[in-house]
């Protein structure tokens, strides 16, 4: 169960070991790799460059559905012209969702690592044990927390704060699903890099600047950056490529996302491989940018 | 001290702890709900409570009476097992290369292995099922079964290398020496030392595994064809009301996953109490 605690651990750099671990060279290792590797350069590599030729794909006029090799970018032009309203908002609500998550997931973390005691064991469990019933039957229990006759939306509308008068249909909700969907991506982490640190420290950084704020901001958010870094990267990732809260939460057009276009591409549009294909790419690589960027700017090199 | 001093006193010394119980209870809410409307005697969707009909045990009688719905838990049963298993042993391997040998493209090694994990599962079913409607289909694979345990090796086997080196890189070198000092073959070594050390690294990341296989929806929908497994049933169900029986499976699945851990917890610190 502390399989999750593990994946935050290893992002977040390699736990301390007493000496450094003996390597052996040999050909051992090539037989120990292959399996792996092979499954990985089969399964990942190979149909992903297969996913870019399809994006670079024409159609064969007078012929739904078939497609000839070719080096055609317009698929990424008309990706980003007809799409690019999908993109900012898959970028935004998965922002939103990540910056959201790492408000709730903090306190969480850090009492889970430095106020729990025994109760420690039992928090974990609590935060895991939600997977285990089906995210998407958990999604539509979200749909039916904040709709419209729900106790939320009733409460809301009777003090007339509520804005046209739903939470459901609205972008809202869509990024309350995704905050809540990968919550436990932003606690884990976090969770890992705190209890890793010196509570001492802390305290010391407590008496030296003796206000709650600038000991957090100086001391102890320094101490779970790779933490947080990690947490952020597994929430903001799959978030941005999400398309079921949108389409179980979300309205029919103005809070899709672009997962939402590149799924109605390939299973409802004829002739839209190319299209879904290019969108792939395109969100890939706003992601891998953002990514970039984000790690350079904060991250540290354990992060491999 | 003022009675209200007292309280602000006990509020600011307890604030954190206070809001991570509400922030459990916030990722508890959905579970709550999906129990409740177990209950539900609905008549058309079970997404809105009748307030007319009174809570029904009905559903919790026959949980598999809905057509399809028992098939579809079996088949998120089998790719689970099945991948579970594959992805274990081959991560476990590729764990043991990229901590405990040295070769040239250990790098590469490294960023193929996490490269997956920073691909939104989109991408990945996508281009899985390009490869698989354009490629494999000439060799006779087509898309279902086979497909979906196909993608969830691939997937899951990411997380099961990151784990087990996480648990291969905390060992303590020393053991293996102190073993090796007693005169312990390199097979002995490793089968009477290692292995039982990086064991539970191993558990972890199969229970892994499977919670992903078992949840996952987003891949699975893109390579699954006409096969259907219990998060592309409740999906797929969604238009035309969710059986509510989907609701108790879904919340025994849960109440089984805890009671496990709980298991494994308590068997995992007596094992370790005594030695």
């Amino acid at each position: 169960m502390s399989a999750l605690a593990h994946i935050g651990g290893s992002t977040s750099g390699s736990a301390p070991a007493a000496q450094p671990t003996p390597t052996k060279r040999g050909k051992v290792a090539y037989l120990l790799l292959l399996p792996g590797v092979l499954w990985l350069i089969v399964f990942f590599v190979v149909p992903l460059v297969q996913l870019f030729t399809v994006s670079l794909q024409s159609k064969f006029p007078g012929y739904p559905g078939y497609y000839y090799r070719d080096v055609n970018f317009g698929n990424y032009l008309t990706a980003v012209v007809d799409y690019w309203p999908h993109f900012a908002r898959s970028l935004l609500y998965a922002g939103l969702a990540t910056l959201l998550a790492f408000i709730l997931a903090y306190p969480l973390a850090y009492a889970m690592a430095f106020k729990a005691g025994k109760w420690r064991g039992v928090m974990m469990i609590c935060v895991i044990a939600p997977f285990f019933t089906s995210f998407i039957l958990r999604t539509i229990a979200w749909r039916q927390i904040l709709s419209d006759d729900g106790w939320i939306a009733s409460a809301l509308n009777a003090l007339h704060l509520l804005p046209g008068g739903h939470i459901t249909e609205t972008w809202v909700a869509v990024v309350a699903g995704l905050t809540y969907n990968f919550l436990p991506f932003m606690v884990l982490p976090i969770y890992a890099s705190l209890e890793r640190a010196d509570p001492k420290i802390i305290e010391a950084g407590g008496d030296l600047y003796a206000n709650g704020l600038t000991t957090f901001r100086t001391v102890t958010l320094p101490m779970s950056m790779p933490g947080v870094l990690a947490g952020t990267l597994l929430t903001f990732i799959p978030a941005a490529g999400d398309y079921v809260n949108a389409e179980l939460l979300g309205s029919d057009i103005s809070t899709k996302m672009v997962g939402n276009g590149i799924e109605s591409q390939f299973f409802r549009v004829v002739d839209g491989y190319p299209t879904a294909a290019a969108l792939s790419f395109t969100l890939m690589a706003a992601i891998l940018a953002l990514v970039f960027l984000y790690v350079r700017k904060y991250g540290t090199e354990e992060l491999l | 001290m003022s009675t209200s001093q007292r309280l602000r006193f006990w509020i600011a010394n307890r604030f954190v702890m206070i809001v991570a119980i509400l922030v459990l209870v916030y990722l508890f809410l959905p579970v709550a709900y999906t129990f409740v409307f177990s209950f539900n005697n609905y008549k058309k969707s079970n997404i809105q409570w009748n307030p007319e009909g009174s809570p029904t045990l009905d559903h919790w009688k026959n949980p598999f009476g809905p057509p399809g719905i028992k098939d579809a838990l079996l088949t998120s049963l089998g790719v689970g097992a099945i991948a579970t298993l594959v992805a274990t042993v081959l991560g476990t391997l590729l764990a043991f290369a990229l901590v405990r040998h040295d070769f040239r493209g250990k790098g590469a090694g490294n960023i193929l292995v996490f490269v997956p994990m920073a691909t939104p599962e989109i991408v990945l079913g996508a281009s899985l099922l390009t490869i698989f409607v354009q490629g494999f289909n000439q060799v006779g694979l087509t898309l279902g079964f086979w497909t979906i345990v196909i993608a969830h090796i691939m997937f899951c086997l990411s997380f099961v290398v990151v784990t087990v080196k996480a648990r291969l890189q905390s060992l303590d070198p020393r053991l293996e020496e102190a073993a090796q000092d007693l005169y312990a073959g390199p097979g002995g070594t490793f089968w009477r030392v290692t292995f039982p050390l990086v064991l539970p690294g191993i558990v972890s990341a199969a229970l892994l595994s499977f919670s992903l296989s078992f949840d996952d929806f987003i891949i699975t929908n893109f390579v699954s064809g006409d096969a259907t497994t219990f998060p592309k049933f409740v999906y797929v169900s969604y238009l035309r009301g969710i059986p509510a029986e989907a609701n108790v499976i879904g919340f025994s699945l849960f109440v089984i996953a805890v009671l496990l851990v709980i298991a494994g917890q308590v068997v995992g610190s007596r094992r370790r109490s005594p030695a």
